[in-house]
């Protein structure tokens, strides 16, 4: 892990005052907050926000008090060489020296934010492709080797993480607010984005840019583990669930299912969609919009048109009810 | 000769009153329409664009019901994303340009101390074209066809039609003809205040508004050809399949972000800073003293104008690009708030120098500014790439941006229509709802948009149909569409305001706000704009020439008849407004209308892919245009000179630089490289992109560009030549033989691609010469079918060595299409394979 940045004596206050200020208005839900930071660039970024925020009031209620008094009745009245001054010193002076230091601290920040070294070439890499609307994950293991997943990315607590960034279709936006800001999948282009998460917890991240009629309803979870805990559920997914061959994969595999879905230790091994090879384990289905459920399962397989308008998944509400449900109990199963 | 003259007897005066006013009078019944004085165009301007704005309103309430609550199915996710897409397209292309388009076509004249803008006609002819692209984009959506990509329109989600339908057709080719007009009347603009101010007002005499409008037009030219680039090579893609930005074969989605934005962030100047120029002419009239820094804000503006085409990538910090020039955007983001922040301080500086009225305009005005601070402080921190990472996309900007143009827009707007309604019909708007409406707009305008800060740090996206409940957004979301029927309640209030019956009302007196500039000499019952034009020693005029009012109304200044009946306006030198020659405008006519239906049929008809139905209105609006000019236009006078008054004698006909019409031409043309220089930087943009951007597709060669390079600059040299002998009938001669090299010219510029059969839909690099090369050819035919019509005007004896008003703009006009021509063979011809 890297060395945690020392904080000037503001940033320290800042950062231990921050949780108050938030308080009243975050409430219980920060899932997909900037204010609620667990990761080390949104860290920096919300101490940036209350330095700017706090300046930026400061500044706001000096002007209007300046417009009241300037409005207002009974006062003298001032001579055009004393206005004039006030042009220059409050219009030009004042605001160049302040941007020029708000401009230093931001700059100052971004290379620590988003480093500019390639990564080693036995560092871990995720590979994150967006898609109308889900987004296709596969974890490059330093060893060799990938595991392959879909809508959600786990990574682990105080280590940087390299994400590479791409899309198959139209322009998306990958965000995990909880921990850092931006960066746009683009057809054709690979772009790299670095994340250090600083804190465990499972965050919502959602489809930032907007990519067709259901871009509302794109989202993953991420979820920032102990690295213990990362690498022995990373070693579990290099191997097929479990529970793969238990009935319902016949199923599965009978009504066509594998054409677009993989699923490790079946014959499953379509690319269209998502991977579903450890599906039950997941926090959401859908990307990010249902709880994973056995009921959420066989709803999105009988009408995900519905649930997902323009989703490119075709319902499947013409198979018999039995077999949809032993479907979603099978895929539930899947851990 | 400054000292007005002596009055007329009551008799004579009276007489001329008499004249005047049946020159300058409106036609009656439904040919009321064919009216092209800037007064009824400015109005009628005005109010389709603020009709428009209360629809895109009305879509804006309709996405706001949606996001009351969570996981909402009041709208289709479809309809909902139509909606918000045909908000942000009307409020800015039908709204928030075109408005001061309206309000300067109104104003200018008589605040410049002219009857008119120098191209009524082109003004009349601006307004159909703009009302009826209007009422095509935003008709779309009763047909469920309206656009749903976002005003942005971001390919490859816009370019492909299975995801996006016709509505990015009707976006592009309806807005690609509104900007056409948005152009004709930056060209008006920019013309008729560097030539038809009053003699005497020279430029640092210029109101406020006239100085900032000049900057706006100058900034319109500059930003809008970038679009129109941009939408011909996504139409290209869209109609024939030609790949510019489909990155399997070569192009690049990012293109269209950077040509998008390039015009997208001065826009938002081009929005703010008119806006700006209105609260520059209401401050000093209610400070009841001159602006405090006048040249302040005039190099403040100038400033903000030039910083504008330096931003644009601030929108596309989360794109990958490097991160040092997010550093150098960043910082060129944070110097605009520089000369902002001067502005602001200016009006603060002219109150605190004067006693100030607080008057409904002024409750407005402030109240806009403090709004507006607000989002110029949210717009200093989202400048910040590390910043902009978390808020792009976001609320937050939602919330900035509307705090930035409804402060820094809307609410100066409204504080201009209580300034400036007695212009209208010499009625007051009501104190009593003004202050109404101010403070349910202001209030709800800050329930709506304060919360959104918050809405968006704490994550949500823009541009999303539904959300679900237990992320947290609930009651912000809610707070904000109360808000927002709250603000929608005082903008009603402002609508009736302006509309309701003011028959018991008296008239109030001219000027009745005692203003010190000249728009406020002008009768609202009169349509000449000033009884006489005056000259004018200061930049208040009505302040520091008591006598002023009187004697323009008295007619004892310049043009005060109408002996000839024709409607005459006095075109002055650009700097110092020395009077130069009185040009005579057209006045009410048909061909306007004519022609913005005809061009407005092309554009419809290319939309549902009528290739006929195109053609044919095409051919139709090429007669109207010919027409236009063979009518109108560079008319021999029946007499050298006129007796201007006072004295002055000034000529009828003027060419060249002299003239308004060589003026127009070279700012057109100036706009019109703008969208060909976009092209040139595209086809850089793809070398720098790949290694080998060719993809090994054969190019054009060098010998077919080289020869039309020869063929075009023998044409552009016989053009030259053509002016000089003092004969008819060599003029004629060089015309044929430019035409013909020309036309030749254009031949071997389409052979170049034809013989190596580079096949456009293959890759982005042939698409590109393609498109160059046929840009060049478009502008040939053009620049042909000037010739001719030069030659035939010629041969009609409509244009002789004495008056060649037509020839020196075609030949201006050949200047510019050899340098198109010269860069265009250039590039397809030696790179890269001269490299």
């Amino acid at each position: 892990m890297r060395p945690r940045q020392k904080l000037s004596a503001f940033g320290t206050l800042m950062r231990r005052f921050s949780p108050i200020l938030t308080l009243p208005i975050v409430g219980c839900a920060g899932i997909q907050s900037t204010l609620e930071p667990a990761g080390e660039e949104a860290r920096l970024v919300a101490i940036l926000l209350w330095v700017m925020t706090g300046a930026g009031a400061v500044i706001w209620l000096g002007v209007v008090a300046l417009l009241l008094y300037a409005t207002g009745r009974r006062r003298k009245v001032h001579g055009e060489r004393e206005s004039a001054r006030l042009i220059l010193w409050g219009g030009a002076v004042f605001p160049a020296v302040a941007l020029v230091l708000l401009l230093a601290y931001a700059l100052w920040l971004m290379p620590g934010l988003r480093p500019f070294v390639q990564p080693a070439d036995d560092a871990m890499r995720i590979e994150v492709t967006g898609k109308q609307f889900w987004w296709d994950v596969i974890y490059h293991l330093p060893e060799g080797g990938s595991v392959a997943s879909a809508n959600e990315i786990r990574l682990p607590v105080g280590e940087r993480v390299e994400l590479e960034l791409k899309s198959s279709d139209v322009i998306h936006s990958f965000w995990i607010p909880a921990l850092g800001g931006k960066m746009d999948m683009i057809p054709g282009r690979t772009n790299r984005l670095s994340l250090l998460a600083i804190k465990p917890g499972i965050f919502r991240a959602p489809c930032a840019e907007y990519c067709g009629t259901s871009h509302a309803l794109m989202a993953f979870s991420a979820v920032a583990m102990e690295p213990d805990g990362f690498r022995q559920w990373l070693t579990e997914r290099t191997q097929p669930s479990a529970t793969v061959a238990e009935a319902g994969s016949a199923l599965f595999l009978r009504h066509g299912c594998g054409a677009c879905h993989t699923v490790a230790g079946t014959g499953a091994a379509g690319k269209v969609g998502p991977d579903l090879s450890h599906v039950g384990s997941r926090e959401t289905i859908g990307a990010g919009i249902l709880a994973n459920t056995e009921e959420n399962i066989a709803r999105f397989i009988a009408e995900p048109d519905r649930i997902k308008p323009n989703s490119h998944m075709p319902p499947f509400d013409m198979l018999p009810e039995d077999d949809i449900r032993a479907i979603a109990a099978w895929l539930k199963g899947l851990q | 000769m400054t000292a007005p003259a002596d009055k007329l007897p009551a008799k004579e005066l009276e007489a001329q009153t008499r004249r005047l006013r049946k020159v300058w009078e409106n036609p009656t019944g439904w040919r009321y329409w064919t009216s092209v004085n800037n007064t009824q165009v400015g109005l009628w301007y005005a109010s389709a664009a603020f009709i428009f704005m209360l629809f895109a309103g009305c879509l804006a309430l309709l996405v706001r019901v949606q996001l009351a609550v969570p996981e909402n199915g009041f709208l289709t996710a479809d309809f909902f994303n139509q909606a918000f897409t045909l908000h942000g397209t009307v409020m800015m292309f039908l709204f928030a340009v075109p408005i001061f388009e309206a309000v300067a076509i109104f104003l200018l004249p008589p605040m410049l101390g002219a009857r008119e803008l120098p191209f009524p006609r082109l003004g009349a002819f601006g307004f159909w074209s703009f009302f009826i692209g209007g009422v095509f984009v935003c008709g779309s959506i009763f047909f469920n066809s309206a656009p749903s990509s976002g005003w942005f329109m971001y390919p490859p989600l816009a370019t492909d039609k299975e995801m996006t339908g016709i509505g990015a057709d009707i976006w592009l080719l309806g807005l690609s003809f509104i900007e056409v007009a948005s152009i004709a009347a930056a060209v008006e603009l920019i013309v008729g205040i560097m030539k038809c101010r009053a003699p005497g007002m020279r430029i640092n005499l210029m109101p406020l508004f006239a100085w900032y409008l000049l900057i706006v037009a100058g900034m319109i030219l500059f930003a809008f050809p970038p679009l129109i680039a941009g939408d011909i090579l996504f139409e290209m893609q869209r109609m024939f399949d030609w790949p510019f930005f489909d990155a399997d074969r070569g192009g690049d989605p990012l293109l269209w972000q950077h040509l998008f934005w390039i015009f997208g962030h001065p826009e938002v100047y081009i929005i703010f800073l008119p806006a700006i120029a209105l609260m520059a002419m209401i401050v000093p009239t209610f400070a009841q003293r001159p602006i405090v820094g006048y040249s302040w804000i005039v190099l403040a503006a100038v400033g903000t104008g030039f910083l504008s085409f330096g931003l644009w990538v601030h929108h596309m910090f989360a794109t990958g690009l490097p991160q040092i020039s997010l550093a150098f955007f960043s910082a060129a983001s944070e110097a605009v708030a520089i000369p902002t922040a001067v502005q602001i301080f200016v009006f603060i500086a002219t109150m605190l120098a004067g006693k100030v009225i607080f008057s409904t305009p002024m409750l407005f005005g402030t109240g806009g500014i403090a709004i507006f601070v607000i989002g110029g402080l949210t717009g200093v921190m989202v400048a910040l790439a590390p910043f902009d990472w978390q808020a792009h996309d976001t609320y937050f900007i939602v919330a900035h941006l509307h705090y930035v143009l409804i402060g820094g827009m809307l609410f100066p707007v409204v504080a201009g229509i209580y300034y400036y309604y007695p212009l209208i019909d010499g009625k007051h708007l009501s104190d009593r709802l003004g202050r109404i409406a101010f403070w349910l707009m202001f209030v709800g305008f800050n329930v709506a948009f304060f919360p959104m800060h918050l809405t968006g740090l704490r994550g949500m996206p823009r541009r999303v149909f539904t959300y679900p409940s237990e992320v947290g957004w609930d009651w912000l979301n809610l707070t904000s569409t109360i808000g927002a029927f709250v603000f929608a309640s005082g903008v009603l209030v402002v609508v009736f305001d302006a509309v309701r019956p003011k028959r018991n009302h008296p008239p109030g007196e001219v000027n009745p706000w005692r203003a010190g500039t000249l728009e406020w000499i002008s009768e609202p019952k009169e349509n000449w704009g000033v009884r006489s034009v005056p000259h004018v020693k200061s930049r208040y005029p009505l302040w520091d020439q008591p006598d002023l009012f009187q004697d323009v109304n008295d007619g004892r200044y310049y043009l005060a008849d109408a002996e000839e009946g024709r409607r005459e306006l006095i075109v002055t030198s650009v700097l110092d407004a020395e009077p130069m020659q009185v040009q005579r405008v057209g006045g009410t006519a048909y061909v306007p209308i004519v022609s913005a239906f005809s061009l407005g049929a092309v554009f419809i008809a290319l939309t549902f892919h009528w290739w006929a139905g195109a053609a044919l209105a095409g051919v139709a609006f090429l007669c109207a245009l010919l027409y236009w000019l063979w009518t109108g236009t560079a008319e021999i006078p029946e007499k050298s000179q006129r007796d201007a008054g006072l004295g002055l004698k000034l000529p009828l006909y003027a060419s060249g630089p002299d003239s308004t019409g060589w003026w127009a031409m070279f700012i057109t043309m100036v706009g019109d490289s703008t969208a060909f220089a976009s092209l040139v930087f595209s086809y850089f943009f793809y070398w720098t992109i790949h290694e080998d951007f060719t993809a090994g597709i054969q190019g054009p060669g060098i010998f077919w560009p080289l020869v039309a390079l020869g063929l075009f600059a023998a044409a552009w040299a016989l053009m030259a030549a053509a002016r000089w002998p003092n004969s008819a009938g060599a003029t004629r001669i060089c015309l044929v033989t430019a035409f013909l090299l020309t036309v030749a010219a254009s031949v071997a510029g389409f052979m170049g691609p034809w013989s190596s059969a580079m096949e456009p839909t293959e890759h982005a690099y042939p698409a590109i010469v393609w498109l160059l090369a046929i840009w060049v050819i478009v502008h040939a035919a053009a620049g042909a079918v000037m010739q001719l019509y030069c030659l035939a005007r010629s041969l009609a004896g409509m244009l002789t060595p004495e008056y060649d008003a037509d020839l020196r703009n075609t030949v201006l006009y050949s200047h510019f299409l050899f340098i198109t021509a010269a860069i265009t063979f250039t590039v397809i011809g030696l790179f890269p394979e001269a490299l």
